[in-house]
């Protein structure tokens, strides 16, 4: 049980800056996912809050309390890695027992401990076997056991599922999210997945190039994206970004006006989720369909509007598309518009 | 389909094999069948003739105190090289490769004294400790430490074992840090956040996964203080004094070469050959039964 905050934290690598100041106030309980495109620092954050790096600047606090200087051992923190790094020479019960009996805990103690985890994990049957005798789905669960018998106050998961396969990772990924409301113990977990992110954060951060763009939950950056790298970074497919211009209350792109919003004028960037457009004969947006890609329950298509801007609506049903096939119309409602300064790319209506 | 690549002819593959057994034949096959053959010989004293004399070098040998003390010697002195071979290279190791600056000047001052010729460091360290000229015998003696190696058996033997080591610590030392940057990152850190400080993750994690390399280095360096450290004792001891530094190698030179008991010597080096067979089927059995994770 433990609230962790960060305070403005940075991180140098020499002259190089790779975390530009991040702030984030995690509540007990709570599930933060940290989601970012790679090489955004996401990584290198959390292992920060591990005290795998060292902090260069600013404050971890742990419960309320200063942990920049405490050795990892010492912020009652476990963690799961990417590769699971479980001990290859030790049996899953004593790779899930390793802390227990480094903190002096008496053997029946460790094996009672070791036992109602694996009882949780459904590992009862593996508790002999050596970590290369398991699947990657197995080893998953050790690392996760290996992290909960400890009952630390504070989880860390560094993209724990990118090593197992599609299936295997949305199983998973409802297991973890269970355990961790069962155990209600805090937990920070970062991912590339745009789909992790959404489905299991109370709420997230999207880092990118070292900077948090948002912190908020699933939903309030889904339909309120405040930069253009989150509207384009969450959702699938991506977010559909024209370039327009703001004059006379309206909004002029390729051939299409549209209403804007009340006081913005000059040069914008437009966003449109693809899922938000809707076929309409008066639509005011054309679109010249190249590609279709029927996924079942709802058909993606991919074409170009009158300017040569590339653009990718998602449509309920199936939609039969012949190549080269003519115009299509859409409309789109004006909530769901998403303007951005073109120079900063700050939200503005 | 045949999977195997096969040659039909048999010529070409004669061609290939042929240097291999060629090789083999001439500096192993012959030499130890004509030491198996010549151990069955006594030889008269000044080499004219000999006489055979079917198992009676082997009876004498078994018999010889001075042979079975040789045994003991060797075991002694090859129980000492590795150990002082492997352990300090292992240390050494360890601290390189938490090194992250100048890591590279480190490891390259490290390796040199591997490229010195076993004899050549016997001499080394047979001037520096030499009794009358010696530096470190010298310094020894200004504090009250009266040197003697060539009198001392225990320092004779001390300064053959350190002068084989020596040069044995680059050698493993090089194994030893490719091993350990072969450790995955990840796996330390587990255990570091399991609670574990420094020496608790060496001797729990890094120790363990270092085993293959720990018992490719023990063979290896049991070999080595059995056979090719004769340079370094003929140098600074020729097995002296009182035969306290006399491994059976050595013994099977003086006895043959300059005791001219060529019988005896060849009966030596076909026992030889058969105790080192037999440690390296122990070791291979037992100890690489625990070395597997």
């Amino acid at each position: 049980m433990a609230t962790v905050d960060l305070d403005n934290i940075k991180k140098r690598f020499g002259n190089t800056e790779v975390i530009k100041g991040v702030s984030l106030s995690v509540q007990d309980g709570e599930f933060i996912v940290i989601v970012g495109p790679s090489g955004c620092g996401k990584s290198t954050l959390l292992r920060m809050v591990a005290g795998l790096e060292t902090i260069s600047e600013g404050e971890l606090r742990i419960n309320g309390q200063r942990a920049n200087e405490r050795e990892p051992m010492d912020r009652d923190i476990a963690m799961v890695f990417q590769n699971y790094a479980l001990y290859p020479h030790m049996s899953v019960a004593q790779n899930m027992g390793y802390g227990l009996k480094i903190a002096g805990l008496p053997k029946p103690e460790i094996a009672a401990k070791v036992a109602e985890a694996a009882k949780l994990l459904q590992l009862t049957d593996l508790l002999d076997r050596k970590p290369k005798q398991l699947s990657g789905g197995q080893r998953q669960r050790v690392a996760m056991g290996r992290a909960i018998v400890r009952a630390p106050s504070v989880f860390l998961f560094d993209e724990p599922l990118s090593n197992l396969d599609a299936k295997l990772r949305v199983q998973m990924r409802l297991e973890i999210r269970e355990l961790q409301s069962k155990l209600g113990i805090t937990s920070l977990y970062v991912t590339h997945d745009q789909v992790e992110a959404m489905t299991m954060a109370d709420r997230m951060i999207v880092m990118n190039a070292g900077v948090a763009e948002q912190i908020g939950t699933p939903l309030d950056v889904y339909e309120r994206p405040e930069t253009l790298f989150a509207a384009q970074f969450i959702g699938s497919p991506s977010m559909n970004v024209i370039e327009a211009e703001a004059r006379d209350g309206m909004l002029h792109f390729a051939d299409i006006t549209l209403p804007a919003p009340s006081g913005i004028t000059g040069p914008v960037m437009l966003g449109v989720r693809p899922e938000h457009l809707a076929p309409d004969p008066e639509g005011p947006i054309e679109m010249q369909v190249l590609l279709a890609e029927p996924l079942g329950a709802n058909t993606l298509l991919h074409g170009r509007l009158t300017s040569g801007a590339g653009f990718t609506a998602s449509l309920p049903g199936v939609h039969r598309v012949a190549p080269g096939e003519g115009a299509l119309r859409l409309s789109i409602e004006a909530g769901n518009m998403h303007l951005f300064d073109a120079k900063t790319g700050r939200r503005i209506g | 389909m045949e999977k195997r690549v096969t040659f039909k002819g048999w010529l070409l593959p004669l061609c290939l094999i042929a240097p291999q057994v060629v090789i083999s034949a001439v500096f192993f096959f012959y030499p130890a069948g004509q030491a198996v053959w010549q151990s069955l010989f006594i030889p008269d004293p000044f080499g004219l003739s000999s006489r055979f004399v079917g198992l009676g070098n082997f009876e004498y040998l078994l018999g010889d105190p001075y042979y079975r003390s040789a045994f003991v010697t060797t075991a002694i002195f090859s129980t000492l090289v590795t150990l002082t071979a492997m352990v300090p290279a292992l240390f050494l190791a360890v601290l390189a490769d938490r090194l992250v600056k100048s890591a590279g000047v480190y490891r390259t001052l490290l390796i040199w004294p591997y490229a010195v010729a076993p004899a050549v460091a016997g001499v080394l360290w047979l001037f520096m400790f030499n009794t009358r000229v010696g530096v470190v015998a010298w310094y020894l003696g200004q504090l009250g430490y009266d040197w003697n190696h060539v009198l001392n058996e225990g320092e004779a033997m001390g300064l053959v074992v350190v002068a084989s080591s020596w040069g044995r610590i680059s050698y493993n030392f090089l194994f030893f840090f490719a091993a350990l940057q072969a450790v995955p990152r990840s796996i330390i850190e587990a255990a570091a956040i399991d609670g574990a400080r420094f020496w608790r993750r060496f001797f729990t994690i890094v120790l363990p996964l270092l085993s293959p390399t720990t018992f490719f280095l023990l063979v290896v360096n049991v070999v080595y203080a059995f056979f090719e450290t004769f340079g370094v004792i003929h140098t600074i001891t020729s097995g002296g004094p009182q035969q306290a530094t006399t491994i059976l190698v050595y013994k099977v030179f003086s006895d043959g070469f300059v005791g001219q008991d060529l019988g005896s010597s060849a009966a030596q080096s076909v026992i030889l050959l058969v105790v080192v067979g037999l440690l390296t089927v122990v070791q291979f059995k037992f100890v690489e039964k625990r070395v597997h994770y």
